[in-house]
């Protein structure tokens, strides 16, 4: 390299730098700062016009001073004048400031992109390079406007420099990464995809970016991408190591091409027969490499040779289909479970993770559980035993659940506590999973308390009460189990929560024990009491008043405790309020009466945490009679939660204790509808009459329900229609009401469902016919039984005929049957999620919309419409807290459809992202389709 | 690759560059939390972590750290060589770089990088196809430099 230039060029700009980093303290660079700044600013106001190279030499200046951290508020104007100048670094020395301080100043933006267009249209490749850089590192979308057109005919023209067509493939990916709208597909994509076929390397590399992107949102426009990678792939594995010359690194035949092209074929199901074969060679290829012995010691060989031997891996995960290539994949994997480099350890812990869910391959890496077990034991890095930790969570199964949460609980004692709370949930989770002896999972969630309360969330111990509740099998061992916990001297304030529960429910099932009567089980909580926070006290006191009703003995004991002063005037309003209600409930009630409110809790109804089982877990068809249990579901999710609220301990008539399961508004009742619909009308008015084929209005009403299930379907001056639905899984309930507004009888009353043929297969509906005279003022019921056979994209259309004095009336409105309404909720834990994420993150399976909000964009509401889609709205999911996540079930006759969704509010642009991943293409679009419509 | 970020150990930012929009704020929360986050750590360590929902891949070199944020789905093993290859291109063109010629040519160090990396992307991997575009640019410079000294007297 020639001793030239390097900053030289600049002389004043060295002095510059010298005098900041001789600088002694902040304040003296301050000061240096704002005198350089000072003379800049008259520089540039000054009569004298300034040559480029001073322009150049103080642009420079107030670019370091920028990258300082300081704030630049002037000399964009000039640098926007450096751009057309004719001198090379001067023009560079522009496009570097512009690119690293452009804002969206409306008026500069027209005058950098004017300059960019006359480079662009220069010729000159170097000047054509530094535009299409430019281009690419603002990315802005008046630059998209500006530039989407233009920029694919530079990649694909024939006289284009290699140099210049790199710079536009991958100008043209970041500006599809902002604007994909504005990136308009057509002639010049199959061009592109021939640029696999390119001689220049790095030609091929800078392609293979720009269609990897593109084909994740169009697989039909690129597909033809596939055979050209496998083969270009085939030849690059295959080449000596020297053949690529400079593309190959550390005797590596060029890593980043490969690794790209791996990934490429991951937007890809398998390939057809031929060219599998192929592609089977090269992976196999790339396996039997790692076999050979290292062609050099340094680390950059072996990082580059894995690099492409974990890309390959995750293209067999992805393909999923290959057990033998799987098997090989997982033993590889297993020896860099002990390799030296704590870099191939953190990585084959996380691939394991992956190729774990894959049933080739589960048991395979199942072998491997001392490993990982050792590595949590071992490793000195956090995040390796963090990777080890989800490891063991995803291999886990029956056959090793006991050893992996035995582990885990013991690691929990020592863990760091930026994942304690993590694997408190992991533990939780798996030892309710595969808990064949709910003795084990009772003890298992005692020493999670004992060992980490701290971290043990309200879900984790909500969890172990639903249970022990739903088991009679346990609730004795479970007394017995917190009543001895409680003997510690310093026992975790949700041990007390937990054995107040218990004990109040089954404190009867070991009262026989003259160690544990009812008065010692009443004294060693009450010892407790005045350690204990707010809420848990609230909940001692419900649990006492279930001490009335089941020792009668500690009646008296207990009500003097109630009507102590600390009880009584208690400052705290809930605490008191309850002490009062008690105190009056155990004096005024009869025997009978306080057996009835203070029975023993109903069984919760039953969930699952874990998307994963819920899949593969075939239910059994449900029964029309299940709709009002689903709907209670349903709406106890939508108050936040399935679990008990401490409050809600005992069934008293405190009014702040909102009655579990009944906390949710009671079940509609299938019977009467509103006579006048006045609790309807209210929700919108307007609707003119319509005889159209569909009414006016139609397409909004038919939003209107997708996130709910009740309301007016349609109105005009004579006829109402109302509507209450409810779903159960893949079944459905509607009750139409026909209201005639008028006080003339309707005669010839026809309301008919119209599917189309594609729809009937799909969607199975029955009804009976109503009967076709509708008195003045009078609303008939029409009842609808829904199935859904499969998923499906298209609404049923409901027609009404009817004669009114005389006049032929006919309306079609579209019923709002959607797919989303076989949604049911999925809590998971984050990890889950992610995981699951990942696991469908193949092109097909996600669908993406940015979309302006059309309405105010409120948190609380977007939550309900979320809820009220029919997901579970994840809390603590996602690590930006302003977006949403949601999981569920699509349930269909024939299939069960797994769904992530995400939604990312952006409050400046007031514009939305949704994402929605499923296992199915069809789903995903019509989901999304859906519920972009919502906000 | 969404960011690259240049630090040293006395955590000051010597390079940065961004591939997706964000605010100043923002790029400086984040570089704030980073660096703090990449010092901390002990030298054996491995040199990926979860941050957020991306992946840092980091490596010191020297007195710099070099600390490059990727996505969920991006090759952790390929991004360090991606930034080996970016110290090479360096060591090469300034000839054994130190922590000093980076702060003096910053602006060189930018176009080296554009060069190498556009969009987020590799561009060009061949060390001799980039340096001969920089070496082109230098030459150029060179002969304006010389005319335009000659054109003041």
């Amino acid at each position: 390299m020639p001793a030239v230039s390097k900053g030289d060029g600049m002389r004043g700009l060295a002095v510059f730098i010298s005098d900041i980093r001789n600088c002694k303290s902040k304040e003296a660079e301050i000061k240096r700062i704002n005198k350089e700044l000072a003379n800049i600013r008259s520089k540039f106001k000054g009569d004298k016009a300034l040559d480029g190279y001073s322009k150049k030499k103080y642009v420079c200046k107030l670019l370091f001073i920028f990258l300082l951290g300081h704030d630049i508020d002037f000399g964009h104007m000039e640098a926007v004048n450096l751009l057309s100048s004719n001198r090379y670094t001067e023009k560079q020395i522009g496009y570097l400031f512009i690119s690293v301080l452009v804002n969206s100043n409306s008026e500069l933006i027209r005058l950098i992109n004017n300059a960019i267009k006359n480079d662009l249209a220069s010729r000159n490749p170097t000047f054509m390079g530094l535009a299409l850089h430019c281009i690419a590192n603002v990315g802005s979308r008046e630059m998209a406007e500006a530039f989407a057109g233009e920029i694919p005919k530079i990649l694909v023209a024939g006289d284009t420099m290699d140099s210049v067509k790199q710079s536009a493939a991958l100008c043209l990916l970041r500006l599809y990464r902002t604007s994909p709208d504005l990136v308009p597909m057509g002639d010049w994509t199959s061009r592109v995809v021939h640029l696999l076929n390119d001689q220049h390397l790095g030609v091929v590399t800078a392609a293979t970016s720009l269609i990897t992107t593109l084909a994740q949102k169009n697989p039909e426009e690129f597909k033809t991408s596939v055979s050209l990678a496998v083969s270009r792939l085939s030849r690059i594995v295959t080449s000596a190591s020297t053949d690529l010359q400079d593309y190959t690194y550390y005797f590596v035949p060029a890593p980043w091409l490969s690794v790209k092209l791996l990934r490429l074929l991951q937007c890809y199901p398998p390939p057809d027969p031929a060219v599998r074969g192929r592609l089977t060679e090269c992976l196999e290829t790339i396996l039997n490499k790692a076999q050979e012995p290292p062609k050099s010691k340094k680390v950059q060989h072996s990082n580059a040779k894995n690099a492409v031997l974990f890309e390959a891996i995750s293209l067999i995960i992805h393909h999923d289909s290959e057990p033998n290539l799987l098997v090989r994949a997982c033993n590889q994997l297993g020896q860099f479970l002990q390799h030296r480099e704590t870099n191939l350890r953190y990585l084959a812990l996380e691939s394991m993770c992956t190729l774990a869910s894959s049933e080739f391959s589960h048991e395979a890496v199942k072998t491997h559980i001392e490993t990982v077990i050792n590595a949590l034991k071992t490793e000195r890095d956090v995040s390796v035993r963090q990777r080890a930790v989800d490891l063991l969570y995803a291999m886990c199964d029956r056959s090793n659940a006991q050893q992996i949460v035995a582990e885990m609980l013991s690691y929990l004692e020592t863990a760091d506590y930026s994942i304690r709370e993590e694997i408190v949930l992991k533990v939780a989770i798996l030892a309710e999973k595969y808990a064949v002896d709910y003795t084990w999972y009772v003890d298992t969630i005692l020493n999670l308390i004992r060992i980490a309360g701290d971290y043990v969330s309200e879900e984790v111990w909500y969890r172990v009460i639903q249970i022990v509740i739903n088991r009679d099998d346990v609730q004795g061992y479970a007394a017995k189990t917190v009543f001895e916990a409680l003997q510690a001297p310093a026992c975790h304030e949700n041990l007390v929560k937990v054995g107040g529960y218990i004990l109040g429910e089954f404190g009867n099932l070991i009262a026989g024990d003259p160690r544990s009567s009812p008065l010692i089980q009443f004294n060693l909580l009450h010892s407790k009491f005045h350690l204990c926070s707010v809420p848990t006290r609230a909940l001692l006191l419900s649990t006492y008043i279930k001490f009335v009703n089941l020792f009668p003995e500690v009646k008296t004991t207990i009500q003097d405790v109630l009507r102590s002063d600390s009880q009584l005037k208690n400052a705290d309003v809930e605490l008191q309020q309850r002490a009062v209600e008690y105190l009056r409930l155990s004096t005024v009630a009869s025997t009978d009466i306080l057996a009835t409110v203070l029975e023993e809790m109903p069984p919760f109804p039953e969930r699952e945490s874990s998307i994963l089982a819920k899949l593969k877990k075939k239910k059994g068809p449900s029964t029309v009679t299940d709709l009002e249990e689903a709907k209670r579901e349903r709406s106890a999710d939508v108050n936040g939660g399935p679990e008990p609220a401490p409050a809600s301990a005992v069934s008293t008539p405190s009014p702040s204790a909102d009655l579990l399961g009944l906390g949710a508004a009671p079940p509609a009742p299938a019977g009467p509808p509103p006579s006048s619909g006045g609790l309807l009308v209210d929700v919108f008015s307007d609707s003119p009459s319509a005889v159209a084929p569909l009414a006016p209005g139609s397409e909004d009403n038919f939003a209107r329900f997708v996130c709910k299930n009740n309301g007016v379907l349609f109105e005009n001056q004579l006829l109402q229609i109302g509507l209450k639905s409810e779903f159960r899984q893949n079944l459905g309930r509607m009750f139409i009401f026909y209201g005639n507004k008028t006080s003339t009888q309707f005669l010839n009353f026809t309301p008919t469902l119209i599917c189309s043929d594609d729809l009937q297969t799909n969607l199975s509906l029955q009804t009976k016919p109503v009967d076709p005279t509708v008195d003045g003022g009078a609303q008939v019921q029409q009842v609808v039984n829904i199935e859904c056979v499969s998923d499906f994209t298209e609404a049923p259309v409901l027609n009404i005929q009817f004669r009114y004095g005389g006049t032929f009336q006919n309306v079609s409105v579209k019923l709002p049957i959607t797919l989303n309404k076989f949604f049911q909720p999925t809590e998971m834990a984050s990890q889950d999620f992610f995981q699951r994420w990942k696991q469908l993150s193949s092109p097909q399976q996600e669908v993406q919309n940015i979309f302006k909000a059309k309405h105010p964009m409120d948190t609380e509401i977007t939550k309900a419409k979320i809820i009220g889609f029919g997901s579970a709205l994840l809390e603590d999911v996602d690590p930006n807290p302003a977006n949403f996540v949601g999981a569920g079930i699509i349930h269909t006759k024939t299939t069960q459809i797994g769904c992530l969704l995400r939604l990312e509010p952006n409050l400046q642009a007031q514009m939305y992202r949704l994402t929605l991943r499923t296992s199915k293409e069809t789903v995903s679009q019509r989901l999304c389709e859906l519920l972009s419509e919502q906000f | 690759m969404q960011f690259m970020l240049l630090f040293s150990r006395q955590g000051k930012l010597r390079l940065q560059k961004w591939y997706v929009p964000l605010s100043d704020k923002e790029k400086k929360k984040i570089t704030r939390e980073l660096v703090q986050t990449v010092l901390a750590r002990k030298p054996k360590m491995c040199s990926f972590l979860e941050w957020r929902d991306l992946k840092i891949v980091y490596k010191r070199y020297a007195s710099l750290y070099f600390c490059c944020a990727i996505e969920d789905q991006d090759n952790e093993l390929i991004t360090l060589e991606i930034i080996h290859r970016y110290v090479e291109l360096l060591d090469k063109y300034f000839g054994s770089v130190c922590e000093l010629d980076i702060i003096f040519n910053f602006e060189k160090a930018y176009f080296i990088l554009d060069e190498f990396l556009l969009g987020g992307e590799v561009q060009e991997t061949s060390k001799k196809n980039v340096l001969k575009a920089i070496e082109q640019a230098d030459l150029l410079q060179e002969a304006e430099h010389n005319w335009s000294v000659l054109n003041l007297e």
